[in-house]
């Protein structure tokens, strides 16, 4: 059953690069909302049990054991949530870029995407993940290549290429656990069996890491991101923060740390260490931006530092908060991406400096950017907060000066957001902005699906930790050593 | 009973969502009708509530959902009421439905006149989570929920810059003290296991205390100091006064700057284990009350000087708590709610007459002109210096006789700050009502008594400024009426055996306030009744004056010390360390392998001969290598 969830997007997307026309977009949007139906659908008859469910194995490549095998937990199924509630959203987002050209190249490479990134978080074998990995690589380095803005070529490569240096090392990891399995299989299973003596679980446990922080990114593998976030089209930027670099978090959790338990302790407060050092760097490069888009890049590596940072803590209250941090955070960059897109597009310009007293002439733009930023902080009753006051509660358990030190992101995260907000909103109108425009029909839509997510989330988490608490429990019972 | 108590934060968020969705459509009447209704309700059900308290039935519950649960962490979105949750209601809602009313009159002209009374409606909300929470998350969310709201009253006239600042600040500030408070909830939390008060305060009477409890304590009191304006976290309410001045009175004196008062009184039990906490709030508490008189004395503004005389009383409740003396800190914030509101609604009154006029340097002789502003004003003034009978002289002597049993010195030194507070305030008062107006003719011209709206919320006040003493009257005022509120709190501060001082050392202590009150009156009817000017001194600008005026030059200390290097920080990192050091990195390994590849680009040439050269040396090489070893 759950590989209609992949077949929906492949078809779609196939369809979509054979037509030609206006009737691209409304076509992609039906595509992804029949696939957010489905997923629907399957958490509807989903057993909440903590196993797999939706469990599909075919035999691929008998010789080699690889198989394709899918299959849905909780952990999967939250990140499914989040790629097909985030695809119509993006596809809907770019309904006004008319001027666009193929169009239906645009639509179609998104929902490749979108069949890539439910493929990756649905992976039960080893290759087949990285088979999904790479695929979602294809979509977005062509939509930045092709629809990005000034220095795409350089900076796409550059991105393309360091990621794609990252997965090579998972690849290396994945074959050298797959030599030690009992049953030469890529299954997970059989992966998760296989019996490495000390420096094979290092080497392991070092290659995904590798892989998955630069994918992320955390700090000191980041410096692709801010210029890739700054120069994509906005759908791009919003697929690669909203979704993609969930993929990173996902594997490091799924595939990283329960695949070499005993490595975490020979190196793994060093990674909570750089983790950490990374949320306050990236925080404090962001109280200096003064190009909006730069700034949520910043942002967003502080952001994914503290997920990252609680993930290795190997504390439980932090792996459930990185769960639902990650919807979050997805929804909340989704949304500030695009309100800096609606500025963008309005002023011709992201230097902060050139803006102000927006919330004059654009009242509702105002309110629903106040309510995603006060996401992004993390104010209670939105959804930022569960998540990170849970991944603080676990880095704080693991290390009190880990925890306190890892705190005062959430005093930087106020500085920078408020100062955006600020220098944007408030204030007098001047030349630039006295004519800004308030949101249309479509952006108000949009801006308000993201706003309402961020409050009910907010008011009532537990909505996702239904969803997600067991499956992540035994995830995490997998990555301690007994 | 327990049923109808979700409703009480229920209505002025409902209230929240109408006046902020439809406001803009609704005429002013009816917006401020619902706002202010969803504050009044709220307060007739606490009401309520509160008389059906008793000795059997202690506290209410109400459990309304599971917030999050996984494992073995159950986290409770629940409500909880009990005499001090309830007398907190009472305040917040009892006053915010006179602050609503006034705001009604007061912001009347507002272009974001639906706005305000939602942000009002959000705020009061925020603060009935904040005293309802049945544990530490729920306190938390309405902690930073009033901050938030805070950080929205204050930059409400956005399209100034400089309210937009304070307004940050305001949120920053506050929130390094949140951050405080959450690594104070983490260690109770990992301590007991628990988030809820009662399990919490249950285990913590039974374990006593130990070093992570003493840091946990100080932990929540650095949230108090953030919320509650004390040093060092104060700097951020003088320059909130950029809000409103209705929420100047709400927010900045009556309610919100007293959560932390309220959040130690609930955890009496964590800092009764703490003794070490203990001293260092008293100490924090005396210097921040004294530090802030010292600046009140010489400001102009008048809000400004109230601000500090805010911070100031702050302090001594702080001082108060810091010796144990929880029913006096109590009663002390409620009297001080009473007529620190009043004093700003009052002040707000005179600048609604003057059209905004804040310095007091350009006032005076308003006393004829508004008469009703000036007799509320004199009856707030004469409450908080502590005129004997009025709530203020109950409510702050009992703080000083309670100090006084822990340590004269302390006592000693809450005096001249009480004696400080005489000052400013008739300083204030007097150049404000008395001599002779300062303005123009035209500007005089224009002078009026405030409207009905406005006045009637102050007269209120003032009543209760000067009556709210009965709630806790001092055993010589004869046995069966005293000490009400503090048979009220025994619940939740339990049964203590205090010392008691003679009557006769209570009538002296009594005695030196109203001496302190005397030598001010005495000191200002000569400065600033007789002469019509503003005196010199409080022109000048020299020496330790000038210090004093410029606040100590506190703020600038701080963006020296702290803003301008982490702003520095972030812009070597973007320059150097990003840039150079690990993107050159990146960059580099990129150049090399491009570089790299070239060699191989030229081994690769196509060139057949070149390739069977090759393969012949590495014949040969491998030939004498097995030859050699």
């Amino acid at each position: 059953m759950g590989i209609i969830l992949l077949l929906l997007p492949l078809l779609f997307s196939l369809f979509l690069f054979g037509i030609k026309g206006k009737t691209a977009k409304t076509i992609a949007l039906l595509g992804s909302l029949i696939t957010l139906g489905f997923n629907l659908f399957l958490l509807s008859i989903w057993k909440q049990d903590g196993a797999y469910d939706f469990y599909e194995n075919y035999t691929w490549i008998n010789d080699l054991g690889i198989n394709f095998c899918i299959g849905v937990d909780g952990l999967t199924m939250v990140m499914l949530l989040l790629t097909n509630i985030l695809t119509p959203i993006i596809i809907l987002s770019s309904f006004n870029n008319t001027e666009k050209p193929y169009q239906h190249t645009f639509y179609a490479l998104i929902l490749l995407m979108q069949f890539g990134l439910n493929g990756v978080f649905m992976s039960l074998d080893g290759i087949l993940f990285y088979m999904f990995w790479e695929i979602t690589l294809i979509p977005i380095w062509f939509i930045c290549a092709i629809w990005g803005g000034e220095n795409r070529i350089k900076v796409t490569l550059k991105f393309f290429i360091y990621t794609f240096f990252g997965s090579l090392f998972m690849l290396l990891g994945l074959i050298y656990l797959y030599l030690h399995t009992p049953d030469h299989s890529f299954n997970y299973n059989s992966l998760y069996a296989a019996q490495l003596d000390g420096s094979g679980m290092l080497f392991v446990y070092s290659s995904f890491f590798l892989a998955f922080a630069i994918k992320m990114p955390i700090f000191p593998f980041h410096t692709w991101q801010p210029d890739t976030y700054t120069t994509s089209p906005t759908q791009g930027t919003m697929l690669l923060s909203g979704i993609m670099l969930k993929m990173g978090i996902y594997g490091v959790m799924r595939w990283m740390m329960p695949m070499a338990p005993e490595a975490w302790a020979q190196i793994g407060n060093w990674f909570v260490i750089v983790s950490i050092i990374g949320i306050i760097y990236a925080s404090l490069i962001a109280i200096r931006q003064n190009n909006i888009k730069r700034l949520f890049a910043y942002s967003s590596i502080a952001h994914v530092g503290m997920i990252g940072a609680g993930l290795f803590t190997l504390q439980a209250d932090a792996w459930q908060g990185a769960t639902i941090q990650m919807l979050a955070h997805g929804i909340n960059i989704v949304g500030l991406f695009y309100v800096a897109d609606i500025i963008e597009k309005r002023l011709k310009t992201n230097d902060l400096t050139a803006m102000g007293g927006i919330a004059k002439v654009a009242p509702k733009l105002a309110v629903l950017f106040m309510i995603i930023m006060l996401g992004s902080v993390a104010v209670p009753l939105t959804n930022g907060f569960p998540g990170e006051f849970l991944l603080l509660k676990g880095i704080f358990s693991f290390h009190p000066i880990a925890g306190a030190i890892a705190g005062t992101s959430i005093i930087l995260c106020a500085v920078y957001m408020l100062r955006v907000y600020q220098l944007s909103m408030f204030g007098e109108t001047n030349e630039n902005t006295k004519n800004f425009t308030d949101v249309s029909i479509l952006e108000f839509t949009v801006l308000s699906i993201l706003a309402v997510m961020v409050l009910i989330i907010g008011f009532y988490p537990n909505l996702i930790f239904d969803i997600s608490a067991t499956s992540v429990s035994n995830i995490l019972m997998h990555s301690i050593t007994q | 009973m327990e049923q109808i108590i979700f409703l009480i934060p229920l209505l002025p968020f409902i209230g929240f969502l109408i006046n902020g969705m439809l406001g803009k459509k609704l005429p002013k009447t009816i917006v401020g009708i619902i706002a202010t209704t969803m504050v009044f309700v709220p307060f007739v059900l606490s009401l309520i509530l509160f008389n059906n308290l008793s000795h059997d039935k202690t506290v209410f519950f109400q459990h309304l959902f599971t917030w999050i649960k996984f494992g073995g962490t159950e986290i409770n979105f629940s409500f909880q009421v009990d005499a001090l949750s309830a007398m907190m209601m009472l305040i917040i809602t009892g006053i915010g439905t006179l602050i609503h009313i006034y705001s009604i009159g007061y912001m009347h002209d507002d272009e974001g006149f639906y706005k305000f009374f939602a942000y009002l409606n959000l705020f009061i909300f925020s603060m009935l989570l904040l005293v309802m929470g049945s544990n530490f998350i729920v306190l938390f969310f309405g902690w930073e929920g009033v901050g938030l709201c805070s950080y929205l009253l204050i930059g409400f006239w956005y399209k100034n810059v400089e309210y937009g600042k304070a307004a940050r600040k305001a949120f920053i500030m506050n929130r390094i003290g949140d951050l405080g408070l959450l690594l104070g909830v983490f260690l109770i939390w990992n301590q007991f296991g628990s988030l809820e008060y009662q399990k919490v305060f249950e285990l913590a009477a039974t374990t006593g205390g130990s070093t992570t409890l003493t840091i946990a304590t100080l932990c929540l009191f650095i949230g108090a100091m953030g919320k509650s304006a004390q040093i060092p976290l104060y700097t951020w309410l003088p320059d909130a006064m950029a809000g409103p001045t209705p929420v100047s009175a709400l927010i900045h004196a009556a309610t919100m700057v007293t959560a932390g008062i309220y959040m130690i009184v609930r955890c009496n039990v964590l800092f009764d284990a703490c003794p070490d906490t203990q001293h260092f709030i008293a100490i924090i508490g005396i210097a921040t009350s004294l530090f802030a008189a010292i600046i009140g004395l010489r400001q102009n503004d008048i809000k400004k000087v109230l601000a500090y005389s805010t911070v100031s009383q702050l302090g001594l409740l702080f001082l108060s708590l810091g010796v144990g003396a929880y029913t006096s800190a109590m009663f002390h914030l409620m009297t001080h709610a009473f007529f620190k509101a009043l004093l700003f609604l009052a002040a707000g009154s005179v600048l609604h007459g003057l059209h905004h006029e804040q310095d007091i340097r350009k006032m005076g002789g308003l006393k004829k002109l508004m008469p009703i502003t000036y007799w509320t004003f004199l009856i707030g003034t004469l409450a908080i210096c502590g005129f004997p009978l009025f709530s203020g002289f109950f409510s702050k002597d009992e703080i000083l006789a309670d100090v006084f049993k822990e340590s004269p010195i302390l006592w000693a030194l809450a005096l001249i700050s009480a004696t400080m507070t005489c000052f400013y305030m008739l300083r204030l008062f007097l150049l404000t009502f008395h001599g002779t107006y300062r303005g123009t003719e035209e500007q005089k011209h224009h002078i009026h008594e405030s409207p009905a709206l406005i006045t009637i919320p102050l007269i209120i006040l003032a009543i209760l400024s000067v009556v709210g003493g009965v709630f806790n009257l001092p055993p010589f005022m004869g046995e069966s009426i005293s000490h009400g509120l503090k048979h009220m709190l025994i619940p939740i501060l339990g049964e203590h055996t205090e010392k008691t001082l003679p009557y006769a050392l209570q009538a002296i202590l009594a005695g030196s306030t109203a001496l302190a009150l005397i030598i001010a009156y005495l000191y200002s009817k000569n400065k600033y009744i007789a002469k019509a000017e503003v005196p010199v001194i409080d022109q000048q600008q020299t020496g330790a004056l000038k210090l004093i005026a410029n606040k100590f030059y506190v703020d600038e200390i701080y963006d020296r010390v702290f803003v301008k290097p982490i702003e520095w920080c972030g812009e070597i990192f973007h320059k150097t360390v990003e840039t150079k050091w690990i993107d050159g990195i990146v960059n580099g390994t990129g150049t090399l392998i491009n570089k790299g590849s070239n060699i191989f680009r030229w081994l690769q040439n196509g060139n057949i001969e070149y390739y069977l050269l090759g393969m012949t040396v590495g014949m040969v090489l491998i030939f004498l290598f097995k030859l050699l070893f």
